[in-house]
């Protein structure tokens, strides 16, 4: 009974989406202010009625009710409980349904925290919205419905691919999901501003927190997914360049470029244009990823072809969503008024600059990610792209980009002074060169560039420290002075200083595990000894253990160094009965400067494993790295300015040219 | 989302696949020399069977008789692309990671650089653009100089009858 009321609920959420699809979108082309008030309330039912329907879903999973074919496919009765709730998206139907929550929630958050907006945009932001969500709802009801029954029910449920079976990956599609649809609201804005052929500085005002705020935890969510692989998969990989990470990759890359050149647009009422076109990719791309991780396209084309209901539902709204919104901007574009004028060599030219690297790089990983599929699809071979030629293509793009990223913010608005910024920095450079040479000194083996990387890294987050000490002027004015202009200094200043200084964290892990890895293979028996990166590991024996809903071997280890107790490690290997499935829980002693890693393998005859030790420098300053820049994100989202839902007068005591003159 | 629906494909189409421990300690070579080449190249040698993995990374059964061909090859003095030869003309290019440079592969290889020369010429066109526009407004054409004229004679008419220069 609850499943058949989830499904109507989704129904009804389909019904009400559409009448906020239309209504308020002819409202306010006719100015018509009921029809226009109609969006909030739609938005808000929409909301409820979705929610009901994950409810309910979500109670089918925790009470195990196998006679829902989408839990007994993807669930089992003893399953621990966070993994019954985390099983409700892990499975295709499910996933959609919370993709449609977290699209309906954005929207009711637009509706209620947009007091500020003016009715009509407010109204056609929330009519495209409606648009996106009553095609992805129709979308599950036609072909993936979560709440189809089964008759008669089975005695218990197929589980949860163990591998799944994962705190971190618990929480790592809603993340992901947030960040996907976070940007449909940059996308709902962007198609709004192009029918009213408006765009000014105030609209880049109300674009930013939105962009922001998916931003973070799309690189939350990118960030826990590459941990989960590291821990998990049992080689200590955190990047694969695998398809399905670069479906999000992709998304992150053109949202990057969007904060920046939403940053000119707010404070200089310039690339406006540019600005639009960046909101619909950054969208189009996340449904794109959708596209390539629903369809089953990735897997073959011959499996997209074979089963294609899904999938061409979904090619379909993306030629609708995509073109449309496209052709939309190629009509409407040309119109929009051309804003302030800056020197090439200025904060917005660094920030042109940004974007037009990370557009290359996005365009690298898009050719990379779908050439193999095209290729196929128009029967001219099967070819293979892997980390190897995004190595020699990503890279080079993303070193000037890191380059340039320590000299942006030191130049200012309009025109800068490059020769003026780099002095300033000479202190940054003396560091990155001290560090890069500390690293010839300290390393003497792995790659000559490698010591250049780490240097470039430096680079950056002196650069940026330097900066935000140059603008509270520390040691330059009087105490009293620093610290009046630390609290005046605007939250969004501090952002940037902390996501810049964390992707330069995040750079000096991706360069040290790469470079200096430690790897050791050796088949041992209890009682032998291994030695790895200074470490001596004891291998003292195998013993049995019993988890919640597997048996496990766990191979002990005793680590010392130079005589010393380090720790005691036990690599597991866990068997999962359902469904039957073996996994590979490393020993990971995890340090600021890196991390032992211990797999431990089949047994051979007399009591033979085969060991694999790994130690891998600096592993974590890549999520450490990637967790600051969501923080830096954080930080600049509680700007004043931004703040969501922040008292409309302040607002209106800050008109929309004033703000220009904020940092 | 991401690396589970892999992860979803992979098992699925690998029923066993729980761990991803590659070599093994009997197929290491004696001479570390040639070892570090082995592990090099398979990191350029797809897994035929596998979702996006190179044979370094695989435990699958192809993955390790790849390993183990490699590696007598490189023992055997083979270089690293006479090795690379042998494996395409057996499997295809679908066994590099890294896919050969010919005309079908153009757009794939040349494509980014692409990208940014036409994004650094609109960027270019772009500041020149705008540098002229708005300083230097276009003298009016002789025509349109007409037209101005005409309108402001129209509107000097009607307020006073007498006609402006």
């Amino acid at each position: 009974m609850i499943a058949e009321f989830g499904h109507f609920a989704l129904a009804l959420a389909l019904v009400i989406s559409l009448a906020q699809a239309t209504l308020p979108l002819i409202g306010a082309q006719r100015g018509d202010a009921v029809w226009v008030a109609l969006a909030r309330p739609f938005a808000l039912g929409q909301f409820l009625c979705i929610a009901v329907a994950f409810a309910a879903l979500t109670y089918a999973y925790l009470v195990s009710d196998f006679s829902v074919v989408n839990v007994a496919r993807n669930s089992h009765s003893a399953k621990p409980l966070l993994y019954k709730i985390s099983g409700v998206w892990g499975n295709h139907e499910g996933s959609m349904v919370l993709w449609v929550l977290m699209l309906s929630l954005f929207g009711l958050l637009v509706a209620l925290a947009g007091n500020n907006l003016p009715p009509t945009l407010r109204a056609r932001v929330l009519a495209i919205q409606a648009w996106i969500g009553a095609g992805f709802l129709a979308f599950i009801l036609l072909t993936s419905n979560p709440f189809e029954r089964i008759f008669p029910p089975p005695v218990d449920g197929n589980g949860l691919n163990p591998i799944l079976q994962d705190p971190g990956l618990a929480f790592h599609p809603p993340f992901l999901y947030l960040g996907y649809v976070g940007f449909s609201i940059a996308f709902s804005f962007a198609v709004a501003a192009l029918i009213e052929g408006r765009v000014d500085p105030a609209w880049a005002r109300w674009v930013r927190p939105w962009t922001l705020a998916a931003w973070c935890a799309l690189t939350v969510g990118i960030a826990l997914g590459s941990y989960w692989a590291y821990y998990e998969l049992g080689w200590g990989g955190w990047w694969f360049w695998d398809p399905v990470e670069n479906a999000s990759f992709m998304p992150w890359l053109a949202g990057t470029a969007l904060l920046h050149s939403a940053a000119v647009a707010e404070k200089r009422d310039a690339l406006k244009s540019w600005t639009i076109l960046l909101a619909i990719i950054a969208f189009s791309l996340s449904l794109i990823g959708t596209f390539l991780v629903r369809s089953g396209v990735l897997t073959s084309v011959h499996a997209f072809a074979t089963d294609p209901q899904r999938g061409l539902f979904i090619l379909l709204l993306l030629v609708v969503a995509i073109g449309g919104s496209l052709t939309l901007y190629a009509i409407r574009a040309p119109r929009l008024k051309l804003g302030g004028l800056f020197h090439p060599v200025s904060r917005e030219g660094g920030l042109v600059l940004n974007n037009l690297l990370l557009s290359t790089a996005l365009a690298t990983v898009f050719l990379g990610t779908l050439y193999p599929l095209f290729l196929d699809a128009i029967g001219a071979g099967k070819v293979s792209v892997g980390a190897p030629y995004f190595n020699t293509t990503f890279v080079p793009v993303m070193v000037p980009l890191v380059a340039a990223m320590a000299i942006g913010p030191m130049l200012a608005w309009k025109r800068g002074d490059l020769a003026g910024a780099l002095g300033r920095l000479k202190f940054a450079f003396a560091t990155a060169v001290a560090v890069t040479a500390l690293c010839f000194a300290l390393v003497a083996r792995g790659p000559v560039l490698a010591p250049l990387g780490i240097g470039l890294a430096t680079w950056v987050i002196a650069a940026s420290l330097l900066e935000f000490a140059e603008r509270i002027q520390l040691f330059t004015a009087p105490a009293a002075e620093t610290w009046r202009r630390m609290r005046n200094l605007p939250r969004a200043s501090y952002g940037m200083t902390i996501a810049h200084a964390g992707m330069g964290i995040a750079i000096i892990g991706m360069v040290a595990v790469s470079a200096w890895r430690v790897e050791v293979v050796q088949a041992m028996r209890p009682g032998d000894i291994v030695a790895a990166a200074g470490f001596t590991l004891r291998f003292e024996g195998m013993r049995e253990l019993q988890g919640p809903n597997y048996r496990a071997e766990a191979g002990s280890f005793t680590v010392t160094r130079n005589g010393g107790l380090v720790t005691r490690l036990d690599a597991e290997r866990r068997f999962f009965t359902d469904p039957a499935q073996l996994t590979t829980e490393a020993a990971i002693r995890s340090t600021l400067l890196g991390d032992l890693y211990v797999a431990i393998g089949d047994e051979a005859p007399g009591q033979m494993r085969t060991v694999r030790v790994w130690y891998n420098p600096l592993v974590v300053w890549i999520w450490l790295g990637a967790v600051i820049m969501a923080l830096g994100g954080v930080v600049s989202l509680s700007d004043r300015r931004l703040r969501i839902g922040a008292p409309a007068r302040r607002r209106a005591a800050v008109p929309a040219g004033a703000a220009s003159a904020g940092a | 989302m991401t690396r589970w629906l892999a992860m979803f494909g992979l098992v699925l189409s690998l029923s066993g696949l729980g761990s991803a421990l590659a070599v093994e300690p009997d197929e290491v070579l004696k001479d570390p020399r040639l070892e570090a080449r082995a592990r090099a190249l398979s990191q350029d040698i797809r897994c035929l069977v596998c979702q996006n993995q190179s044979i370094d990374d695989s435990n699958a059964s192809l993955a390790r008789d790849l390993r183990v061909i490699v590696r007598e090859r490189l023992v055997a003095g083979d270089s690293d692309e006479r090795i690379m030869e042998f494996l395409v003309a057996r499997y295809g290019d679908f066994v590099r990671l890294s896919p050969p440079m010919k005309p079908a592969t153009y757009a794939l290889w040349f494509g980014p650089a692409a990208i940014l020369v036409a994004g650094a010429v609109a960027v270019g066109v772009f500041f020149s653009r705008r540098r002229r526009a708005p300083a230097a407004p276009e003298p009016l054409s002789a025509d349109e100089r007409r037209r101005l004229d005409a309108l402001l004679d129209a509107q000097g008419d009607s307020r006073a009858k007498d006609g402006s220069a």
